[in-house]
């Protein structure tokens, strides 16, 4: 014995005792309790208060569907609020603590809410927290957010790690108790792939919990030899540890595995828990069901749960609240209560709300009568009887079970929008409407009560489900099990009371529910959300039943006129870290790296992330303290000798075929047929609404081949666009498309000595003279002594400049070479910031220019939208709001003063104008420092920009108080005739 | 002959090879890859060219053809072919070749990272990284996944050889992913 309440029998190893604590008590329980069934062994009741009156309350169930006693487990960064202490399996040295009291659990300062209770009935906070309406989010949210709220959070990053995962099979069978394992062992004695999945450590469902027997052996017994039996089968996974959670579309399932829940902490390199996602060609929902409460006066206290728990916890792990038991039922269930309990020694009473209910002499029944009261403050002393005659009675005890009939677990089956419907028979609803496809539910989540219905139904939905997929069903031999009818007379609450526990977790009574009709909210979903009813962790498992049905009681309605609130996922509460899986901190999402990545990082380089890619943004040298130092000396080298830059990022796209010309010429506005072999052309891309999509270039290799480049941030969107086109608008051409985005490892080489380092570099039978490679030339050609590589000779900086690309493992070998090479030019390796200033000098449109909002119009690139030829967008680029005389127009901006900035974002006013959105002139979209300038410059859109320029106009941004002067010019502030770029 | 020498994609001069449990992951650098895509209208001209190029008719949907050279499905009328990098070097270039305008050729060999997983029980991997079926592999599947939010190919040479073809310049994450997912399994 490890408790003054620790019975006989069970499942429990008494071999294995463990030490665990709780409210820094430490007690002792044996492998296979639970935290909830140790402590009751214990003699403790009490394990937690109540969410807003802060009343003691001990457990209501033996399962998920707990509303009271949730605790803290773990200490630490592993500490976890808000668990149900009766599904924590005991581990040795479990730290459990009570939560939502102070200072103590027994002495709870926040229970003289309790006192007040009658100011805090449904509505109350909205009722209250009217006015002043500025105190809301100052004063009363904060100050309810500190009395509410359950646990408490480590605020400690998780130290665990999670997986997701994925899993198929032919039949997913929810739940192994006996209507799951006699649809597993049909399903897989015929072959098929089987997924069994069971929240429960232990397979078997309420057969772990009964007495009575399958054939010639216990439940608990058949179950385990089944299990045992499945698990040896190469074509069953049985899963126990794990919850199905959702429903989702065409047979997929989300199942959570809590790999190491039971474990001190997870195995090295093991996850806490893993989120399957389950393909099934068919599923059966064998949930099983779950007891309903009857709601009297004072029926939360401690020591009072569901009459199958009290038989679970006797049964199966062999504890008990009390010596001296009471059963409060309105069906034969609630007896075996007193049967099993009775067989265990506890002393044990039958209150039947039946006047014809079932008599025995193994333990005292009062037929129709009522729990009308309980006493004692931390735990039930006392019950109040009011006995059929009228007289009262009562009893001394410590535990009282309470059946008020079973409702199915039908959640899984509303997951997509499915109704359950009413079945009078058991007074409960059922799975019903039109339920997720190929979802069979069997046994008692299907309304079928008896233990050799559960097997029969379970086996008949196997079946079913292997007929659908056309393999032949050997039905597996059951054994005989008892098949006692369902014997119900609906009784939901006792009349008359003042403070009777709805929902217990939400700390709902009987009255706020009759309040919430009384004040017109009485649809259900609306009484749902004004008293909290069926919120929170326990999602009203073992409330909602009670809640329509005096709902219908004051409606005066039926209960399934009433109807139910929409079940939605997750089954039961979820981590987030199951959702996130490794998709956290570094590894939220890959990293992509260029070719020139471990080079850089030997230079230093200060990496920027762009989208995914690592992309370097400046190279610092030794006594640089600042980045504008860095990046100034890169832009300032590079324009006047020669730098490099890793342009990898840049998306290629490979297009071959015949009408590979053509197709071009649809995807760009401008022209590509004439294009002719070996030289390049700028291209702007359009939407299909005229508005410009990206821009790049695009080589002619031969006549039925190009190459395309796309911006970095629109490599994925430009190859989806282009394969769209292909597939979908011009199937009859003949083009094909292929990314080598990272087939190519690709430097821009830009300078006045760009020409001569290449030199040094390129085989000599390649002639890249100005003359023999002029601007725009394009070829294929081979480097150093006979790699093949392609050269562009293009520019994004304004200077002479090309792009080289070789096959990606050489790339780092290349960046070394060249700079190499350089070394005599005092060549600069650049970044993306130097990249940036260059182009904004050079006023080439980028990202920030082709916002999505943007046309060639407004680009000044409206004279490349060719008349000639149709191209995507070109149509509805001539639509007049897109064509307006006062356009928006690129163009350049330097500030008067030549200290100011030039910020990004500011918006341009006419002078004299009123600061208003009215007046707005336009904004400037990318800005800079420019070391070639000497000041600061900016580019962006100005109405009527093009023939404004010489004017000065007012740059603000009233959020932050900017107001200074800006002259409008040329966005080519650095070489605008392009003669650099030609030389 | 150049003198400039290659990395592989993780950014060494040398391939990983990492067990794990049953598994060993080995990196691959040696396969050329080439795109075969057949023009419009030459779609059997393509078949042939491979078939003589492969020894066997191309594969067929989802499937790969071991052997050297071997090929993989793409998607309709395209085909990967993969053969050894000292031999075929300029395996792309050999192909637009012998396809003489009939298929699009285009070269792939950098384009891609490869981690092979030798081993029993490779499902038990796969399963914690991509959605394919991996436990229903018997040899000889080509299938296009996502794993660590990235697209990859997964060629099952054999029940216990499965190759994976990622994008090079993510192969580090890629890497990190098979490797977080062999040591949960085993």
């Amino acid at each position: 014995m490890t408790g003054p309440n620790r019975l006989n029998g069970g499942l429990i190893d008494r071999s294995k005792p463990l030490s665990f604590t709780f409210d820094g008590r430490s007690y002792r329980g044996f492998a296979g309790d639970t935290l909830a069934s140790a402590l009751l062994a214990n003699d403790v009741r009490l394990m937690g208060r109540s969410f807003k009156y802060h009343r003691p309350r001990g457990p209501m169930s033996a399962g998920s569907e707990e509303p009271n006693a949730i605790v803290e487990l773990r200490e630490g960064a592993r500490k976890e609020p808000n668990t149900r202490a009766t599904t924590a399996e005991l581990f040795d040295g479990l730290s459990a603590n009570s939560q939502n009291r102070w200072p103590s659990l027994k002495w709870d300062v926040m229970a003289v809410n309790d006192r007040l209770s009658n100011f805090f009935a449904a509505g109350f906070y909205y009722k209250t927290f009217m006015w002043p309406a500025a105190f809301w989010e100052k004063v009363y949210e904060p100050i309810i957010r500190k009395a509410a709220g359950l646990g408490t959070l480590s605020h400690a990053p998780d130290p665990d790690s999670y997986d997701k995962g994925f899993l198929h099979c032919d039949l997913l069978v929810i739940g192994a108790g006996p209507a799951g394992l006699a649809a597993a062992l049909t399903a897989a004695q015929s072959g098929a792939q089987v997924i069994v999945a069971d929240e429960d450590f232990l397979p078997g469902g309420r057969l772990n919990a009964e007495t009575f027997a399958l054939g010639d052996q216990s439940g608990a017994a058949w179950a385990a030899e089944t299990a045992a039996a499945l698990q040896a089968m190469p074509n069953v996974r049985l899963m126990t540890r794990s919850t199905v959670i959702g429903a989702f579309d065409h047979g997929i399932y989300g199942v959570v595995e809590r790999v190491s829940d039971h474990l001190p902490q997870p195995l090295p390199g093991k996850p806490r828990q893993i989120l399957w996602r389950v393909y099934s060609r068919r599923a059966i929902l064998a949930a099983g069901a779950t007891e309903r409460p009857i709601v009297f006066e004072n029926n939360d206290r401690p020591g009072i749960m569901l009459a199958s728990a009290l038989r679970s916890y006797a049964n199966r792990w062999a504890a008990t609240p009390a010596r001296a038991v009471a059963v409060f039922t309105n069906n034969d269930d609630g007896h075996r209560t007193a049967r099993d309990l009775s067989a265990q020694g506890v002393s044990a009473v039958v209150i039947d709300t039946r006047t014809d209910a079932p008599e025995t002499t193994d333990y005292e029944t009062i037929p129709g009568a009522t729990v009308t009261n309980t006493q004692g403050r931390l735990g039930l002393t006392t019950v109040e009887v009011t006995l059929a005659t009228g007289t009262t009675r009562t009893l001394s005890v410590g535990g009282l079970g309470v059946s008020g009939g079973w409702n199915p677990n039908v959640h899984l089956t509303c997951h997509q929008r499915g109704r359950p419907v009413w079945d009078q028979a058991i007074a409960a609803f059922v799975p019903g409407g039109t339920l997720p496809v190929g979802l069979i539910p069997a046994g008692a989540a299907q309304g079928v009560f008896s233990t050799h219905g559960a097997l029969a139904s379970g086996q008949a939905a196997a079946q079913q489900a292997l007929s659908d997929l056309g393999i032949t069903a050997k039905p597996a031999a059951l054994p005989q099990a008892e098949d006692a009818p369902v014997n119900v007379t609906p009784f939901w609450h006792v009349r008359g009371a003042k403070r009777a526990w709805v929902d217990q977790q939400n700390d709902v009574t009987a009255k706020d529910v009759k309040l919430a009709h009384q004040e017109n909210f009485v649809s259900v979903e609306h009484l749902k959300r004004y008293t909290t009813l069926g919120m929170a962790t326990d999602q009203g498992k073992t409330s909602n039943m009670a809640g329509l049905a005096i709902m219908a009681e004051v409606a005066g309605k039926s209960i399934p006129e009433v109807g139910t609130t929409m079940f939605r996922p997750p089954y039961t509460p979820t981590a987030m870290g199951a959702f996130a899986g490794r998709s956290r901190d570094m590894d939220f999402r890959p990293t992509r790296k260029t070719p020139s990545h471990v080079w850089a990082e030997e230079q230093g380089a200060i990496f920027v992330e762009v989208g995914m890619w690592l992309r370097a943004q400046w190279f610092p040298r030794p006594g640089e303290t600042h980045w504008r130092q860095s990046v100034d000396r890169e832009v300032t080298q590079t324009r006047k000798s020669v730098g490099i830059c890793d342009v990898t990022t840049l998306g290629k796209i490979d297009v071959q075929g015949a009408n590979a010309a053509e197709f071009l010429n649809k995807v760009y506005c401008n022209g590509f047929a004439k294009l002719a072999v070996g030289r390049t052309r700028y291209g702007l891309m359009l939407r299909e609404d005229g508005i410009a999509m990206d821009d790049g270039t695009a080589a002619r290799l031969a006549e039925d081949h190009f190459v395309v480049t796309t911006t970095t941030a629109n490599a994925v969107a430009v190859y989806r666009h282009m394969e769209f086109v292909r597939q979908c608008l011009f199937p009859d051409m003949d083009v094909q498309l292929i990314s080598t985005t990272e087939a190519w490892a690709q430097f821009a080489v830009a300078g006045p000595n760009a020409r001569k380092l290449l030199q040094k570099i390129v085989d000599p039978a390649h002639d890249i003279s100005n003359e023999g490679f002029p601007f725009m030339a394009c070829a294929e050609i081979t480097v150093c002594g006979g790699l093949r590589a392609r050269l562009f000779r293009i520019s994004f900086s304004g200077e002479l400049a090309y792009e080289i690309a070789v096959p990606t493992r050489y790339g780092d070998a290349l960046i070394r070479r060249m700079m190499q090479a350089g070394e005599e030019f005092d060549v600069v390796a650049y970044g993306t910031e130097a990249l940036g200033v260059m182009r904004i000098e050079k006023g080439h449109a980028a990202g920030n220019e082709l916002n999505g909002t943007t046309t060639a119009l407004n680009l000044g690139m409206g004279r490349m939208v060719s008349k000639k030829k149709d191209s995507i967008g070109s149509t509805l680029s001539e639509r007049e709001g897109l064509n307006e005389a006062d356009a928006l127009k690129l163009v350049g901006f330097r500030p008067v003063n030549p200290q100011d900035k030039v910020p990004a974002g500011s918006h341009l006013m006419t002078r004299g104008d009123p600061v208003d959105a009215a007046h707005d002139q336009g904004y400037v979209t990318s800005a800079c420092y420019s070391p070639s300038l000497g000041c600061h410059i900016g580019i962006g859109f100005l109405k009527s920009g093009d023939s404004r320029k010489g004017e000065v106009v007012r740059l603000v941004s009233p959020l932050t108080g900017l107001d200074h002067e800006v002259e409008v010019v040329s966005a080519h502030f650095v070489d605008p005739e392009g003669e650099r770029l030609r030389a | 002959m150049h003198d400039l020498n290659p990395i592989t994609p993780l950014g060494a001069a040398a391939p990983v090879v990492e067990s794990h449990g049953p598994v060993t992951l080995t990196e691959v650098t040696e396969t050329a890859l080439a795109s075969v895509a057949a023009r419009l209208g030459r779609e059997a001209e393509t078949t042939t060219l491979l078939t003589e190029v492969l020894g066997a008719a191309p594969p067929t949907p989802a499937r790969l053809n071991p052997g050297t050279p071997g090929a993989f499905w793409m998607g309709p009328d395209q085909w990967m072919v993969e053969a050894p990098l000292s031999t075929h070097e300029d395996l792309a270039a050999q192909l637009a070749a012998r396809a003489n305008g009939a298929a699009s050729v285009t070269e792939q060999t950098d384009a891609w990272c490869r981690f092979d997983l030798t081993g029993d029980n490779l499902a038990d991997v796969f399963e914690r990284l991509c959605p394919a079926n991996t436990r229903a592999f018997a040899g000889g599947e080509a299938v296009r996944s996502a794993i660590d939010h990235l697209g990859c190919f997964l060629l099952c040479r054999a029940p216990d050889h499965i190759t994976v073809l990622g994008p090079r310049s993510a192969a580090g994450s890629l890497h990190h992913a098979l490797v977080v997912a062999m040591r949960a399994a085993f």
